[in-house]
């Protein structure tokens, strides 16, 4: 056991005996989430519930409800946050429910979901809130048996003093634990005695999914609520000019047309707010169908828009992002990318002197490689619900930065913060593209000019071609080796549309003696965001795909001639700032080498293998090919992770998997190009995502087992697939793979 | 407007609409019945997939006013405590992520498994390419198909 001290603010315990509501569940049952109860299974509700802190309620039968904190997008934290509450309260999971939490800035922090950060960050406060209940619990039990703490025990919700032989049930201590001081420290248990944290959970929401009910933004249902759409210009570098808005304003169950703007000036906006297409056209009406045929009915002038520029709070630091006037095309920036990145960049990084090893080294190596842009297409589009009145505002729905979009929004509606009440529901995904609320804002914007609770519903084509996309990139990379195939020399230079993917500071600087790393930036008016693990998820498979070649060349074992590296990198560290830890790195790379037996050859099977560190987790893997009738087919995809402590073991592996086909899908198929500012893909005709048939047909998933603070799982498993999908297709095709999408219109896999 | 009997899980429900509405939006707008989900509208993704006597139909794609009298079963109505072996597969594998693409799946899983209780994974494949999920769960979902395929208590 570890002595903690508490850092709650005395908010969190906000003390009731004896809910004057009586039995109830505080907050909104459509949203509540009891947890995956199968039919014969009834659940027993309490008929009084014992706040302990903001995150938990003991019933007085010994039921215990969870909030979960952050939002749910499909990352499962609304089943392993709880998990960990649950685990150092010492409860039976069984008894456990999960709701949602609400947005409450003053009982949470950091109530986001991003970075795959959930977990990592919230480990130590929902460690401190099972443990801080826990211990209020065995000293109301002390004080009622008059026994002394210390010889209090628990045991899947049961309090026990062995010496005198009492025994009570958490529900029977929760009204005098209740009104118990926090205690100054608790302690929490040691890994080793965890009992739930480690075993795999099912998703509490599970059965609700897989029965249709209704979870999800997109499934608001308020009486009296009307349904809006939005209209935004049709290309990048476009604005809005004019409309005929009478010509549907009489269409079937139309109620109103009109122009709203998203900010108005001078409103300060966080990194959440995105500049993208500021004015737009709302159409209000009855049902979703009668508003979709006013929109495609609605005759709206667009113009050129001139240059522009958009400021950003970053957490204190005032960013100004510049758009220039024009309608770009994809040709063009192509041609822009590799012919600035031909050039030298700015230096960011530099050991030793790449220019004097590379002279010296009997073998050069140079590529370049690059990628698209993405759109983010989320199954569910994007919607909020909003009912805003002169003193209110009430809004539900889908958003990742629920804290930073309540303050930006209260601004724009001219309301405190007080004033403004954010419910989230489970995302139908987010991969980044709900960070970004200026949904909930339009439709906050919306109510409040119609004086009415209305629910905004983005078409897929509103959502694939509004921007925000994971930004195109380049990289050329050089590496130098000597004549004993030792890497003397390596050089990488980034960049891209309007960012660069360049992390200077991780593998292999740190493990070259003469190391330089440049970047770029381009500027655009197409706008971006943070698209599932940002940047890496290009600059990973560049980087894996280079190395697996420079391995090549070095006639050397793909995955050997990376371990020589991370020694190296061990042994002897090149420079300062190496951003990563190279036992750990080079820990995957051996487990997966062990468990997908690396080295047997199996006739017809074509391997890659890619490692990667990115989001504080380390994943390697290896892919195989088959072929069948020339076709290649991904026969199997393993993977070896280590993101520390793994709270709810299948659902990590699910994340894993999927991290590993959404890699393969986007790498292989998927771009939005540009004509004349214009997106040309609209919708999933013309937008490739990955197919079913197209998918690994088998996966493994293998955690390394240690005792460090978990890490993050959503976005790390995606970037390093990439570069083993290039290699292994290099070894199916005997081609390599530089440019993304693989494919983009030839079924390369069957 | 007009009016349209439509026979849903079992029961008739009267609406009273534009003859073009699509049946996804009949569903979600005016029964409340939002478990078929929109991903596309034009037939791509097959979130909305729902039966249609009992064949698997992209919702998004179906004019109300062409249904008449044929028998529709949504999400809602697969089961009764959604116990469908295809439903309980799913929560064995606990396959959702997100869960948004979910009920298309397994509508479409469901409606394979009925004309073709053993799937082979070509016909997996096959069948299920026209449902998307960004989540990427394609790998369980094939496992789960699997499970509910020997499970045997198709009828
Ligand atoms: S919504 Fe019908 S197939 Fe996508
Ligand atoms: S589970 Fe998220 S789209 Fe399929």
């Amino acid at each position: 056991m570890t002595l903690v001290r508490t850092t709650f603010g005395r908010r969190a315990f906000i003390k009731r005996v004896g809910l004057a509501s009586g039995g109830l569940m505080i907050g909104f049952s459509w949203l509540a989430a009891c947890k995956d109860a199968t039919p014969e299974e009834v659940v027993m509700m309490p008929d009084e519930w014992f706040e302990m802190n903001g995150f938990l309620k003991i019933g007085d039968n010994g039921m215990v409800t969870i909030m979960s904190p952050n939002p749910e997008i499909g990352q499962n934290v609304k089943t392993s946050m709880p998990m960990i509450v649950a685990e150092e309260l010492d409860t039976d999971w069984d008894n456990v429910i999960v709701e949602q939490a609400p947005l409450n800035t003053e009982l949470y922090t950091r109530q986001l979901a991003g970075g795959s950060q959930s977990i990592r960050q919230g480990w130590e406060g929902l460690r401190m809130a099972g443990a801080t209940a826990r211990h209020m619990l065995k000293e109301a039990a002390a004080n009622l048996w008059q026994v002394p703490v210390a010889e209090i025990t628990t045991a899947a919700g049961i309090l026990t003093h062995q010496a005198s032989g009492n025994t009570a049930h958490y529900g029977e201590m929760a009204s005098a634990a209740a009104m118990l001081e926090v205690p100054e420290e608790v302690e929490m248990k040691d890994s080793k005695d965890f009992s739930i944290i480690g075993t795999s959970r099912k998703n509490v929401d599970g059965k609700k999914i897989v029965t249709g009910k209704p979870l999800f933004g997109l499934d608001t249902y308020k009486e009296g609520m009307l349904v809006a759409m939005i209209v935004h210009p049709p290309a990048f570098g476009m604005r809005f000019k004019s409309m005929d808005a009478d010509s549907v304003k009489n269409m079937p169950g139309i109620k109103d047309v009109f122009t709203i703007d998203t900010y108005t000036d001078g409103t300060r906006k966080s990194f959440a707010d995105i500049a993208t297409f500021n004015k737009k056209v709302a159409i209000v009406g009855e049902t979703t169908w009668q508003v979709m045929q006013a929109k495609k009915a609605l005759a709206v002038t667009w113009e050129d828009s001139p240059d522009d520029s958009f400021e950003i709070d970053m957490f204190g630091r005032i960013m100004k992002t510049e758009y220039p006037s024009g309608k770009e095309s994809s040709q063009s920036h192509a041609l822009k990318m590799a012919e600035i990145g031909s050039k030298k960049g700015n230096v960011v990084r530099k050991d030793g002197n790449v220019d004097k090893a590379f002279k010296k080294a009997a073998k050069v190596l140079e590529r370049s490689y690059s990628c698209p842009f993405l759109a983010h297409n989320t199954m569910e589009p994007m919607n909020f619900y909003a009912n805003v009145t002169s003193d209110h505002a009430e809004l539900i729905g889908p958003v990742q930065t629920p804290e930073f979009m309540e303050q930006s929004v209260a601004a724009r509606l001219g309301l405190t913060l007080e004033q403004v009440d954010i419910h989230m529901t489970r995302m139908g995904g987010g991969f980044g593209r709900r960070l970004y609320g200026h949904f909930l804002t339009e439709a906050a914007v919306i109510s409040q000019t119609m004086q009415k609770p209305i629910k905004l519903v983005y078409t897929r084509e509103d959502d694939m071609t509004f921007g925000n996309y994971r930004p195109s990139y380049y990289v050329t990379y050089k590496a130098g080796l000597d004549e004993n195939n030792q890497l003397i020399a390596f050089q990488v230079r980034a960049g891209g549309i309007p960012e660069s993917p360049l992390f200077a500071n991780r593998f292999p600087a740190g493990a070259v003696e003469n190391y330089q790393a440049e970047e770029f930036t381009i500027k655009s008016n197409v706008s971006v965001g943070a698209w599932r693990a940002p940047r890496s998820n290009f600059i990973a498979g560049a980087e894996q795909s280079f190395l697996d070649e420079l391995a090549e060349l070095a006639e050397k074992d793909p995955i050997d001639f990376r371990l020589e590296l991370f020694d190296k990198a061990i042994k002897k560290p090149v420079g300062e700032n190496n951003d990563y830890e190279a036992e750990r790195y080079a820990g995957v790379l051996k487990l997966v080498r062990e468990k997908s037996g690396w080295g047997r050859t199996r006739e017809g099977v074509h391997r890659g293998v890619a490692a990667y560190y990115c989001h504080n987790s380390y994943v390697a893997q290896v892919l195989d090919i088959v072929k069948k009738n020339g076709v290649p087919k991904i026969e199997n995809v393993c993977s070896a992770v280590d993101c520390g402590i793994v709270v709810n073991p299948d659902a990590a592996a699910n994340m894993v998997e999927g991290g590993v086909v959404d890699g393969i899908g986007h790498a292989m198929y998927s771009s939005v190009t540009f004509n004349d500012g214009e997106p040309q893909q609209r919708n999933f005709d013309s937008y490739r995502l990955i197919r079913h048939g197209e998918a690994p047909r088998k996966q493994e998933v293998h955690f390394v087992k240690n005792d460090i603070d978990p890490t993050g799982l959503g976005e790390p498993p995606l970037p390093p697939v990439m570069g083993a999908l290039a290699n292994a297709l290099y070894k199916a095709n005997g081609k390599r793979y530089y440019h993304q999408p693989f494919m983009s219109n030839k079924p390369l896999l069957g | 407007m007009a009016t349209y009997e439509l026979k849903i899980n079992g029961n008739t429900h009267s609406v009273d609409v534009d003859p073009s509405t699509p049946i996804l939006w009949v569903l979600r707008d005016h029964l409340q019945l939002v478990g078929t989900k929109f991903g596309c509208g034009i037939s791509q993704c097959g979130a909305c997939t729902i039966h249609v006597e009992g064949s698997a139909t992209r919702s998004c794609q179906i004019p109300v006013s062409s249904i008449g009298n044929k028998k529709i079963t949504t999400i809602e109505g697969l089961s009764k405590n959604g116990d469908h072996p295809v439903q309980q597969a799913w929560l064995e594998h606990d396959v959702p992520q997100c869960g948004y693409c979910q009920a298309g799946q397994i509508m479409t899983a469901a409606a394979l498994l009925d004309s073709n209780p053993n799937p082979t994974d070509e016909d997996i494949e096959a069948t299920m390419s026209g449902n998307i999920c960004r989540c990427g769960t394609y790998t369980r979902i094939k496992a789960a198909i699997k499970t509910a395929a020997k499970s045997g208590s198709l009828s």
